[in-house]
């Protein structure tokens, strides 16, 4: 069940996208978010979703693996469906339900709320997908080295993402072994109502908690018996070099970018 | 409690690149009162094994039977099944979570949905089992020692006094005495309750000493399974599966080799000094 959020998980495999240059992705990916706010017309939708295919299959991610990284967001998507369903007003009314009336026009901007949110994740998790995490917080503090200048702490920034990251699927591992080890204690999670679910959390927070900061402790004790003092003067044992493919991917972009503005435009 | 493994196989992360076969048709037998020994080296599939046995887990293809019934045949006895099946994981201090020992040993039989009576009384009885006394009642479970911890953990599994009782690695991480003390414990709850109990370990000197049988795991397989005589006999066995005999046997090999007639079957301290005695006693 916890094993199934794939945010922020790195899947290996060997493909021109795990090959990127992290830093044009994390561009990329950051332009391709915008780009979802630039459609609004159903081909767009479909341009994206063409080629959000064709990047998913050169990834060599399987699709099932992002879709289960969905599951855990179905309950945001649904909501967001039902709420623009029932309160965007249009022309031409289908039904009544209760004091809301659903038009057309609703249902095709909640279909189009949900896609967009659809995309938008699917979309964000090939970055994660295809990046070892290491990469991509090089990649963060490289593109952050500019700013700081005026005083953002991009080694540090960059240290905790590390960290954070790194720690994710530990902390995964132990939510789960902790749920095992009550669940084997009689405990309940799924029956009951909202208070009784809630306070049924209690007996795994509390552990989880306190193993965090366990582990907090341990890392910074264990970094600073290595003399770790923040990132000055520090080399890289891997130079990033950004290659042909590189450039290539951001003139496919560029292309992909101006033919949406050109639907939006057009359309 | 009986309990019988049939082809049971388990797979993580089935049709992924993190796919992994952690047990492999998997097929046991475990009597009712025994004293089970389960062991093997890391990744042998021995935490993934007792997981399955309170339904934790949900096998990728065979079945668990307690008693000759399938334990995932009626999901809505799932509470019952882990009632009767206590699982005390490793490291099982990192669980604790209340504001005292005493409530947090409450936690396991309160969820069965007992009587006040029923519950102080069990709560009592399993901390004198794990030999907890009164005073550390009312503490909080973070004042105690490592050891105290630990029994405290498994008081509180105790508390729901299960027919089957599994220990993962009870001794993990502990000093020789919280290890004598945890095992004093466990011999305990075997001899006066009467209850099956599962020891996972990697110590061969505390199976040798407690168990009636030994189960070796090797791969996802289960790759010897007898008395602790019968197992420790395959030396060579054990060694090319990465594990050993217990260490005293190796004394009592070497002493074969140079020519001392001592008996080939010694695996307790307690064996050792006896065959030891009644050899001096032979030559004199």
């Amino acid at each position: 069940m916890i094993r199934d959020i794939t945010i922020g998980q790195y899947y290996p495999a060997d493909s021109p996208l795990h090959r990127l240059d992290s830093r044009v992705k994390i561009v990329l990916t950051l332009l391709y978010i915008i780009s979802l706010f630039v459609i609004n017309s159903f081909i767009g939708y479909a341009v994206v979703i063409g080629c959000l295919a064709i990047i998913i299959k050169m990834s060599k991610v399987p699709f099932k693996f992002m879709v289960k990284g969905l599951k855990a967001l179905v309950l945001i998507i649904v909501f967001t469906a039902i709420i623009n369903v029932l309160t965007v007003k249009g022309d031409t009314p289908l039904c009544k339900i209760w004091l809301f009336t659903v038009t057309l026009e609703g249902v095709f901007y909640a279909v189009k709320m949900c896609l967009r949110i659809i995309l938008l994740i699917i979309g964000s998790s090939l970055l994660t997908l295809t990046t070892t995490p290491i990469k991509l917080t090089d990649g963060i503090e490289s593109l952050l080295k500019p700013f700081q200048k005026i005083g953002v702490p991009a080694h540090d920034i960059a240290m905790m993402m590390t960290i954070a990251l790194r720690f994710i699927p530990t902390l995964l591992d132990e939510t789960d072994k902790i749920i095992k080890a009550q669940q084997a204690r009689g405990a309940d999670f799924d029956t009951g109502n909202l208070l009784s679910k809630a306070k049924a959390l209690v007996p795994i927070l509390v552990p989880l908690f306190i193993s965090a900061f366990r582990r907090a402790d341990e890392l910074a004790m264990a970094m600073e018996a290595r003399c770790y003092n923040g990132g000055d003067n520090r080399t890289r044992m891997n130079v990033m070099e950004v290659s042909k493919a590189d450039y290539m991917a951001v003139a496919v972009f560029v292309v992909y970018f101006a033919a949406l503005i050109a639907i939006r435009i057009l359309i | 409690m009986s309990i019988k493994i049939n082809h049971l196989t388990h797979i993580y992360g089935a049709d992924t690149a993190f796919e992994k076969k952690a047990l492999d048709d998997i097929n046991l037998e475990i009597n009712d009162g025994e004293f089970v020994g389960l062991i093997g080296h890391t990744g042998s599939g021995k935490s993934t094994l007792i997981q399955h046995l309170n339904a934790l887990l949900v096998p990728t293809s065979g079945e668990v039977l307690l008693d000759g019934v399938n334990i995932y045949a009626d999901k809505s006895k799932l509470k019952s099944i882990r009632q009767r099946v206590g699982l005390v994981f490793q490291y099982p201090e990192h669980q604790l979570f209340e504001m005292t020992v005493y409530k947090d040993v409450a936690y396991g039989p309160g969820n069965l949905g007992l009587s006040e009576e029923e519950i102080d009384r069990r709560v009592r009885s399993a901390f004198e089992t794990v030999g907890l006394g009164e005073d550390i009642y009312d503490k909080s479970p973070f004042e105690l020692s490592g050891g105290q911890k630990r029994r405290a953990a498994i008081a509180g599994v105790l508390a729901m006094e299960p027919e089957v009782l599994i220990l993962d690695e009870p001794t993990a991480g502990l000093d020789p005495r919280g290890r004598d003390e945890i095992l004093e414990a466990v011999k305990k709850m075997h001899e006066m309750r009467k209850i099956t109990v599962i020891l996972v370990s990697h110590s061969m000197e505390d199976v040798a000493k407690l168990v009636d049988r030994i189960i070796v795991l090797s791969k996802g397989r289960v790759a010897l399974t007898g008395t602790p005589r019968e197992v420790f006999a395959q030396v060579d066995k054990l060694e090319s599966i990465g594990l050993a005999a217990p260490q005293i046997s190796y004394v009592f090999a070497e002493l074969r080799k140079k020519g001392y007639d001592v008996p080939n079957d010694i695996y307790t301290v307690a064996d050792a000094s006896e065959a030891l005695y009644r050899f001096l006693k032979q030559v004199k």
